[in-house]
């Protein structure tokens, strides 16, 4: 207790507190929200075409549909330590360093865009076919099905399932320490873990619950709020 | 305004082909309510989904307004369907949207401009008489309500033709009736050509101008409701008769009655002006016979008033011809039961 009271009330303590957190706290936000848009762009589409190439929609295409769904579920299978080192020739074509903040997106994208195709890919099976008959009976586009009918139906699943895609991305960045990512679980590790700073892995851990916490928090909230059920 | 020719639609199923269309000739005048019954699994949905191509027929030819849909696709078929309106028995409203949104939905699918958009969900919210829904979404309002978002959004581009898909039958009989009579009035006001596909006789009788019966893939018959309901061809259409217009009497008291030995129990069909005519004083007074009414009913058929009666006539054999002559001079279907 004594020994405590003295490290909290020594400034070279927050000095070094405050070197090391907001640092970390930056390359993780910057890591998350980067990969998670980039995991959208790409999987997205693939949950759509999933969806629309699937026996009965509005393009039925058993090829795509069978192709797609193996690719998705390859990369699905791999575990993340080991898509890390397997893509970083890869990496390094893509943004000229294998290590690095940057460079830890790109596994961290690939890793994730399969798993938002299928998120995607469930919550647009919720749209009920019948709706999507009526809006063929009125003539739309399969274009216009995908922007009209389809992502607004599926909103609220489809932001619930952006709150959980955020969340694993957090807990699969601290990993990336591993290829120089930097970030708050990568403090953890190396403060923590490595250095027996108990104290750094408890601040960091506890930012890190706080973070997750606010983005379920609001992940649930707008989807209840988007939802006209 | 919709002729169909031949038409066929064979499903291909893991226990062989099934056909669910067999050899469908039907023509559907302009203006018309054409409702088209049947029993469960008859064929209905297959065909009126036939109509606007939601499901491809294996054969035959569907013509609307000279267009013949079978021939269609892509871009073409997306903008005849614009001018074609369908509810359906679900509703399939979009939840996403409000009623606003609802009925704007296929404008904005046919390119309306945002303004004209505003201008025809403001016309047709009196229509269907949603005045003061206009922003709630779908899930705060009644069956009856949805199904009535349902027909202001199927009427938004002026279609020629509207098809409804077992329409009133998720909704109670009171807003059955309800919808129903907007349907009628819109089929006045705009001389829009409707088809109603349904199960229930009631639909029938109450909108309809004409009727086609549906039975096992095949329509057993059609024709004008009148023509129809007075002198029904096949059986199935006289169940779907005596299911409005009861006037079956159950086997035992009709074996307690036919004891009389000189009598004889007929049935009655009677549409229009002859209802209100003294038929049965007639009877008694010029042929000398007995009548007793065993059961008797009558209601409206769209306008007209179609009534059943089942009498029993007491006589000699003579007698009861000349009744049988009389009845059949003012046009009155007779149908001798024993
Ligand atoms: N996609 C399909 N594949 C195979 N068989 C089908 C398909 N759609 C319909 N059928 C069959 O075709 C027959 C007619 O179906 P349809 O839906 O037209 O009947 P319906 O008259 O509308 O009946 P209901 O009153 O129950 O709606 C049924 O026996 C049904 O099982
Ligand atoms: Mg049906």
């Amino acid at each position: 207790m004594e020994g405590l009271l003295a490290m909290f009330s020594d400034p070279a303590y927050w000095e070094s507190l405050s070197r090391v957190i907001p640092e970390a706290l930056y390359e993780t936000l910057y890591m998350v929200i980067v990969s998670t848009i980039l995991a959208y762009v790409l999987g997205v589409p693939m949950g759509v075409l999933l969806v629309i190439t699937s026996e009965g929609h509005i393009i039925p295409n058993p090829w795509v549909e069978r192709i797609l769904g193996t690719i998705i579920n390859i990369f699905r299978s791999i575990p993340f330590i080991i898509l890390l080192v397997a893509l970083i020739p890869f990496t390094t074509m893509l943004v000229g360093t294998s290590i690095g903040t940057t460079a830890a997106i790109v596994p961290l994208v690939v890793s994730a865009a399969p798993f938002v195709a299928r998120l995607v890919e469930s919550s647009l099976r919720e749209v009920s076919s019948g709706v999507i008959e009526a809006a063929l009976s009125m003539g739309a586009s399969p274009w216009q099905i995908i922007y009209k009918v389809l992502l607004p139906e599926a909103k609220s699943p489809l932001i619930l399932g952006i709150a959980i895609t955020t969340i694993n991305i957090i807990a699969y960045t601290a990993m990336a320490g591993a290829v120089g990512g930097g970030g708050l679980g990568d403090v953890a590790i190396q403060y923590g873990y490595n250095r027996y700073r108990t104290d750094m892995m408890i601040i960091t851990v506890l930012i890190l619950v706080v973070i997750v916490q606010l983005i379920q928090w609001i992940g649930t909230t707008l989807a209840k709020k988007l939802s006209h059920r | 305004m919709i002729y169909i020719k031949n038409l066929s639609k064979v499903f291909k199923t893991p226990k062989g082909p099934f056909t669910a269309l067999d050899n469908i000739d039907l023509h559907i005048p302009k203006g018309a309510v054409y409702g088209i019954i049947g029993l469960s699994g008859a064929g209905k949905s297959t065909l009126i989904r036939c109509m606007n191509m939601l499901e491809k027929p294996t054969s035959g030819e569907i013509l609307i307004n000279g267009q013949n849909m079978t021939q269609l696709s892509g871009v073409a078929l997306r903008k005849t369907r614009q001018k074609i309106g369908m509810i359906f028995q679900h509703f399939n409203l979009l939840e996403s949207r409000t009623v606003a949104g609802n009925i704007a939905f296929p404008l904005e699918i046919a390119d309306w401009p945002k303004h004209k958009i505003a201008e025809r969900i403001q016309q047709l919210l009196p229509v269907v008489g949603l005045e003061d829904k206009a922003n709630s979404y779908p899930a705060q309002l009644s069956g009856g309500q949805k199904q009535r978002v349902g027909i202001a959004r199927a009427l938004a581009t002026n279609p020629s033709v509207l098809l409804c898909d077992e329409a009133t039958s998720a909704l109670d009989p009171q807003t059955t009736e309800s919808i129903l009579e907007l349907l009628r009035e819109i089929n006045e006001k705009f001389n829009l050509t409707i088809v109603i596909i349904t199960h229930e006789m009631k639909v029938i009788k109450e909108i309809c101008t004409d009727v086609a019966v549906i039975d096992q893939a095949q329509i057993v018959e059609h024709g004008p409701i009148e023509s129809v309901f007075i002198n029904p061809q096949s059986n199935i259409a006289k169940d779907f008769i005596a299911s409005v217009f009861p006037n079956k009497l159950s086997p035992q008291l009709l074996c307690e009655l036919a004891q009389h030995s000189n009598s004889q129990i007929v049935t009655v069909n009677f549409l229009g002006s002859v209802a209100s005519e003294p038929i049965i004083s007639d009877l008694i007074q010029q042929y000398g016979i007995t009548v007793n009414i065993l059961h008797g009913n009558i209601d409206r058929l769209r306008s007209t008033l179609f009534g059943t009666l089942t009498l029993e006539l007491q006589g000699n054999t003579e007698s009861i011809s000349q009744a049988h002559e009389y009845l059949k001079s003012r046009n009155l279907k007779v149908e001798v039961i024993k």
